[in-house]
């Protein structure tokens, strides 16, 4: 009746599981309870569950993406504390068994759980309104796309308390991932939601390109995109043209796990090395696909908060595409140890170094953007400077690793941990924290707290140079990377220095809810109402009311600079109010993207456990959904000029009582004195 | 000479500053102070790719805590361009650092990879005679590892005695998950995967005791799968030959089944004689049935690969 | 930055559509990017779809490619296909396409009544294909010569199935559209789906061939 499960199942003999599924389930019912004391069931139905609103669905994804980062700081704070305990006659408290199982998991979470949809929340909130658009290409698809996430989110959390995760690390390497070394369904878990999550990010991707490439106003060429914009279009192509081979190659692993086939089988013909090169022909790409729209932030901001244009514009986006065309010629580096012959090892460690030389330009315009501006420390900024500083140690380890003759004493040690950690944390975390303390008064109308996010800032900085610096010293150690017990007594001051800086990352995690609180609760004080909430915004989502209306912008008019808000201000007509209002076509919002993602999880669920009647039951579902949601020609609706104008008027009222000036002024560079926000939320 | 001696002092350079940073633990690092010319040629090319990326790692640091300083908002007395964003002069020096550093790498990388390559044979001389090398069979287990000495007739468990200054000809497979096999103070690891041979050429230029480990995660036993690896001198390593020739256990195939199922911390074992020989052949034709050949077959093949190579 | 109408679209596509005013004038959808805009867009995006299967499809011909010759024991191509079989098989596919390009002209004289018809037409073809897939399987796995016999025969259900349920979906869609048209008739969304359906089975053509040669051929040869 259902499969493989039982009640044996659920870990009740492991306290430490039982205590993780408690909080996890107290967490979700306090909120649930706090929901329904307000009464605001019908709200979040109406208003979130069901949007198909891009500012909407990018907010979602970044909660997601919070309370995964939770989850997998957890994982980070055991396996700390394990290697910390574990030496010579210590065992520590984690079973190997269950020490594999969260290191596995903390990989996959953090990579395709925080960082992908932190990246895809930011998309969402920015794009459409950088380029002047009312929504995304296919406001439904980008729904399903969310929920797909959150379902494959919700099969790890569900493995938590139902059985097991998989103990072959996040790469899931066979045969130690196939049936005859994994039986259980830890793996099952891993792929499923992977596979659903992944379908969910490749319709992203089809999503932003045809937005990007088909939704920009009359005059914003493709040259006169915002860098974030350009750097979103690359992400999304690469998502196009990497998520394909992941899927097909979990698809493989599932078909030996479950037909019994021998894509990667040790016996009849498989071949492990198969899957090794075919998950890295994902795996690479994806490194840049969460950390091209990083880069993108960091241009942003860093000319935002420097008060001028980004140096060398064209540089940056030609620098991006040749990360985006290389980011495909490198993967073989994830096995130089595998025998293979110089000439192969070479070629790809060449190719790893020279999308060294595209990055370093980068980091240049960056320096050059900040030399003769005027530089604020606001927070955005302090990830941005933070960032600068210890991206390039990240990049050293990394060219170190690209070489053959170091990568075979340095391959799997922790070193390489120390390197990818180095590079998407400063790169890719980083640049997400800088975009939200950026773009989070876009989002809501209210600004960030300063002093709590500066708190914040210092811990990361801290906790992560503590807990990381001391696993580059230990891969010259020799340790080697997932050990859960070890006998050296020289590693042994160096992982406890690590578990320190990981509590200092907590706090910095706790004093980043303590901000958001203190934020929420200081909302008046910190209130954008011209919509420019830097004073310095130069790109078109600081043009619109923040948070923006519904439909974005009143009318789309003609773009004529990089920098068009900014061009805006300085002829004076940013503030202009529009001689003619028109009706405006909307998507209406729809419960399907929903009810869809509600009925992949129930079929992975399903498929995890090999309970066949929920399977084909779920798969029916699912397509009787498609086709009902396809049959209804009844998906868009027109907002009436009427309803516009009174928006619109409702907002130059307000404006005009802020600022009489605002309207109608030029700007003048010179003269303009900034007014920092931390020193105003102090005043 | 002149090359030795840069390396001699980039060597003390990077000691030194780590040095610094801890009291003494990591002037014991199998990294930074190898025990064979493998691992020492590796070690250099760390230290060399390091400095290389001091290049434009250190000015890119030094320049964002000095443009943050000297443009900060509040400094009225610094310039304030707004809309300079081009330089041709700048481009072209920020596009050629990284081209030339890189270049450089690039030509490190292919230099260093061909001579690196672990399927290399090394050769010592000694009178200007090549010194024969030492062929030994490895096998990953659950989890322990298994060494045959072909030439010796003999097999150890979770222990590797090699002869100080003899080339080492090591062929490695897996009778279990893809493995990855390391001993750091003598450099390059390799990955041994069921059904497969993979090759590892290396050498231990002075005596004593190392730790080799399998890096890949393997299973719940992973943590516990290392070994003694122990270099000493010639004379030495033949007493030792000849005590564990007096070992009472040998290994054939009963044996061997028993040792191949999963155990943890499996204690040293000699064994003093292996039969059949051809067991390491033995063990990846067990995964290779599409191409199956008979023990001798393989052996020979096995053989006559291995000299030509 | 126009935007384009389904039409523009469908002759970039290969095709020319009758155009179906949205009901809104022309500059309205040029500034808002109306209805009808919408609906093109749905066509561009189902390009890049077509190019991520195509991704997709390459990737099973390369895990196919490398177990291409792991017989592992068991029975080579040669010894398990049958050419004439397949052929009447291929034929089955083709011809559907050509019946579906006879719908695209249907539909373009808005003869509702002749893309019905045409569809049941191509929507029967594909059954057969399919039929005689599942068969060709079933009396191979029958036989003993399943999936997991060896990676060969790993590679190769697993390719020829991907294309086969890529066909079954197509065949579930044409079900749909068959419904669709009888109830709405040929709506600009509807011309809309049949256009992309139309590159959905053509496309499946093509990477038959690619099957067909690669694997069937050359298994043979």
């Amino acid at each position: 009746m259902f499969g493989k499960l039982t009640l044996s199942a659920i870990p009740y003999h492991a306290p430490i599981i039982m205590g993780a599924v408690a909080f996890t389930m107290l967490g979700a019912l306090i909120i649930a309870g706090l929901i329904s004391y307000y009464g605001k069931w019908g709200y979040l139905w109406r208003e979130w569950l069901t949007s198909v609103d891009h500012k909407k669905i990018g907010i979602m994804y970044i909660i997601l993406a919070f309370v995964m980062l939770l989850r997998g700081i957890s994982d980070a704070i055991m396996m700390r504390t394990q290697q910390a305990m574990s030496f010579g006659p210590d065992h520590g408290y984690l079973p190997p068994d269950h020490y594999q199982q969260i290191f596995s998991a903390h990989g996959t979470i953090m990579i395709l759980f925080v960082a992908m949809p932190f990246i895809v929340g930011l998309m969402n909130v920015v794009v459409p309104l950088q380029i002047r658009a009312r929504d995304v290409a296919f406001p439904f698809m980008n729904s399903l796309s969310f929920w797909l996430t959150v379902a494959g989110a919700m099969l790890i959390m569900v493995s938590l308390g139902v059985g097991d995760f998989s103990r072959a690390g996040w790469t899931g390497y066979p045969p130690l991932s196939g049936i005859h070394y994994s039986p259980g369904t830890g793996v099952d878990y891993w792929d499923w939601a992977i596979q659903l999550s992944g379908i969910g990010t490749l319709m992203t991707g089809i999503n932003f390109t045809v937005t990007i490439l088909r939704m920009r106003p009359p005059g914003m060429t493709l040259m006169k995109m915002p860098i974030f914009t350009w750097s979103v279009l690359c992400t999304a192509i690469l998502i196009m043209l990497a998520f394909p081979p992941l899927t097909v190659t979990l698809a493989m692993l599932s078909l030996d796990r479950y037909l019994g086939m021998h894509f990667f089988t040790n016996t009849l013909g498989g071949d492990v090395m198969l899957y090794a090169n075919l998950f890295w022909i994902w795996g690479h790409p994806e490194v840049y696909i969460v950390i091209l729209p990083a880069f993108g932030v960091y241009s942003e901001v860093v000319a935002t908060l420097c008060g001028k244009r980004l140096f060398g514009y064209t540089t940056m986006v030609w620098a991006t595409a040749v990360i985006t065309i290389l980011s495909f010629s490198v993967w073989l580096h994830h096995f130089f140890t595998m025998g293979a012959s110089s000439a192969v090892n070479s070629v790809f460690s060449i190719t790893t170094m020279l999308i060294a030389i595209p990055t370093g330009v980068k980091i240049f315009n960056w320096l050059f953007t900040m030399y003769r501006g005027k530089v604020r420390f606001e927070t955005p900024m302090l990830w941005t400077l933070a960032f600068l500083v210890l991206f390039p140690l990240g990049g050293m380890s990394g060219v170190m690793l690209a070489l053959p003759g170091a990568d075979f004493v340095l391959h799997n040690s922790e070193f390489l941990v120390a390197h990818f950690h180095n590079v998407l944390i400063t790169g890719t975390l980083f640049g997400m924290f800088a975009g939200y303390s950026y773009w989070f008064p876009k989002a809501f109308g209210f600004g960030l707290d300063e002093k709590w996010g500066r708190r914040a800032f210092w811990a990361w900085i801290i906790g992560f140079v503590m807990a990381f610096a001391p696993l580059y010293v230990l891969g010259f150690l020799g340790m080697t990377r997932r050990l859960n017990h070890y006998t050296n007594p020289a590693w042994h001051p160096w992982l406890e220095i690590a578990f320190v800086g990981t509590m200092v990352v907590v706090l910095g995690i706790v004093f980043q809810i303590v901000q958001l609180v203190v934020s929420v609760r200081n909302r008046e004080r910190t209130r954008d109402v011209t919509g420019d909430y830097w004073q310095n915004g130069r790109t078109l989502e600081w043009a619109t009311a923040s948070p923006a209306p519904f439909y974005n912008f009143a009318t789309i008019d003609p773009v004529h600079e990089i920098d068009e808000f900014m061009y805006l201000k300085e002829k004076g007509i940013a503030y202009k109010e529009p001689k003619q209002y028109r009706d405006i076509h909307m998507p209406r919002n729809t419960p399907a993207g929903f009810v869809l993602g509600g009925l992949s999880f129930v079929l992975g669920f399903g498929l995890i456990w090999h309970i066949w009647w929920l399977v084909v039951l779920s798969a029916l579902a699912t397509l009787v959904t498609v086709i009902v949601r396809a049959m209804n020609d009844d998906v868009d609706y027109y907002v009436p000029a009427a309803e516009v104008q009174q928006i619109e008027e409702a907002r130059f009222k307000q404006l005009k009582e802020t600022d009489p000036l605002l309207s109608g002024q030029a700007l003048q560079h010179t003269h303009t004195p900034v007014i920092l926000v931390h020193e105003a939320q102090q005043s | 000479m002149l090359k030795t001696r840069i390396f001699k002092g980039t060597r003390w350079l990077a000691l030194g500053s780590l040095v610094l940073l801890d009291g003494c633990s990591l002037t014991n690092s199998p990294l930074l102070d190898p025990a064979g010319p493998v691992g020492r040629s590796e070690m250099h090319l760390i230290v060399i790719a390091f400095l290389l990326m001091l290049i434009p790692v250190i000015p890119v640091i030094v320049m964002t805590f000095w443009f943050a300083r000297r443009y900060r908002a509040s400094n009225t007395n610094a310039t304030y361009k707004p809309n300079w964003a081009h330089s041709n002069k700048i481009e072209l020096v920020v596009w050629m650092i990284p081209i030339l550093i890189v270049a450089g790498l690039s030509v490190l990388s292919w230099i260093t990879t061909h001579k690196l390559n672990p399927y290399k044979r090394l050769v010592v001389k000694q009178n200007g005679v090549a010194v024969k090398s030492l062929p030994i069979d490895v096998i990953a287990l659950n989890w322990k590892w298994l060494f045959i000495y072909p030439e010796q007739h003999l097999a150890t468990v979770n222990q590797m005695v090699i002869p100080v200054g003899t080339p080492l000809n090591i062929h490695l497979t897996s009778d279990t998950v893809m493995t990855s096999f390391f001993i750091p103070r003598l450099g390059t690891q390799i990955y041994a995967m069921a059904g497969m041979m993979t090759r590892l050429n290396l050498l231990a230029s002075r005596a004593g005791t190392f730790t080799g480990l399998n890096t890949q995660i393997s299973g719940v036993g992973f943590s516990k799968m290392h070994f003694k690896v122990i270099a000493m001198k010639p004379q030495g390593f033949a007493t030792w030959v000849a005590k564990v020739h007096r070992s009472p256990k040998q290994l054939d195939f009963a044996t061997y089944r028993k040792l191949e199922k999963p155990s943890l911390v499996n204690p040293v074992t000699y064994y003093s004689d292996v039969s059949p020989n051809t067991l390491f052949s033995d063990v990846i034709a067990k995964y290779t049935q599409g191409r199956k050949l008979t023990s001798a077959q393989e052996q020979l093949a096995l053989r006559s690969f291995r000299s030509s190579h | 930055m126009t935007t384009k109408t389904v039409a523009d679209l469908s002759v970039a596509a290969g095709y020319s559509v009758k155009e179906h005013a949205a009901g809104h004038s022309a500059s309205q959808e040029h500034e808002d990017h109306g209805h009808a805009a919408a609906i093109s867009r749905t066509v561009d995006g189902f390009w890049l779809y077509i190019m991520t299967d195509c991704i997709l499809f390459a990737t099973v011909f390369t895990g196919f490619a490398v177990m291409s010759h792991r017989y592992a024991g068991g029975p080579t191509g040669k010894e398990l296909f049958d050419l004439p079989y397949l052929f009447g098989e291929t034929m089955f596919l083709l011809v559907s396409s050509v019946t579906y390009g006879f719908v695209v002209l249907a539909m373009n004289r808005m003869n509702k009544g002749g893309v019905v018809g045409w569809l049941m037409v191509t929507f029967l073809l594909g059954l057969g294909f399919i039929s005689m897939e599942v068969n060709e399987f079933y009396h191979m796995v029958a036989a003993g010569n399943g999936p997991d016999r060896s990676g060969f025969l790993t590679g190769f259900f697993t390719l020829v199935g991907t294309h086969g349920a890529h066909v079954t979906l197509g065949l579930v869609w044409m079900a749909t559209m068959i419904f669709m048209v009888m109830k709405k008739g040929l709506t600009p969304q509807n011309q809309s789906r049949l256009i992309r359906l139309s590159m959905f089975w053509h496309f499946l053509d093509v990477v038959w061939i690619g099957v067909f040669t690669i694997v069937y051929l050359r298994g043979v040869m």
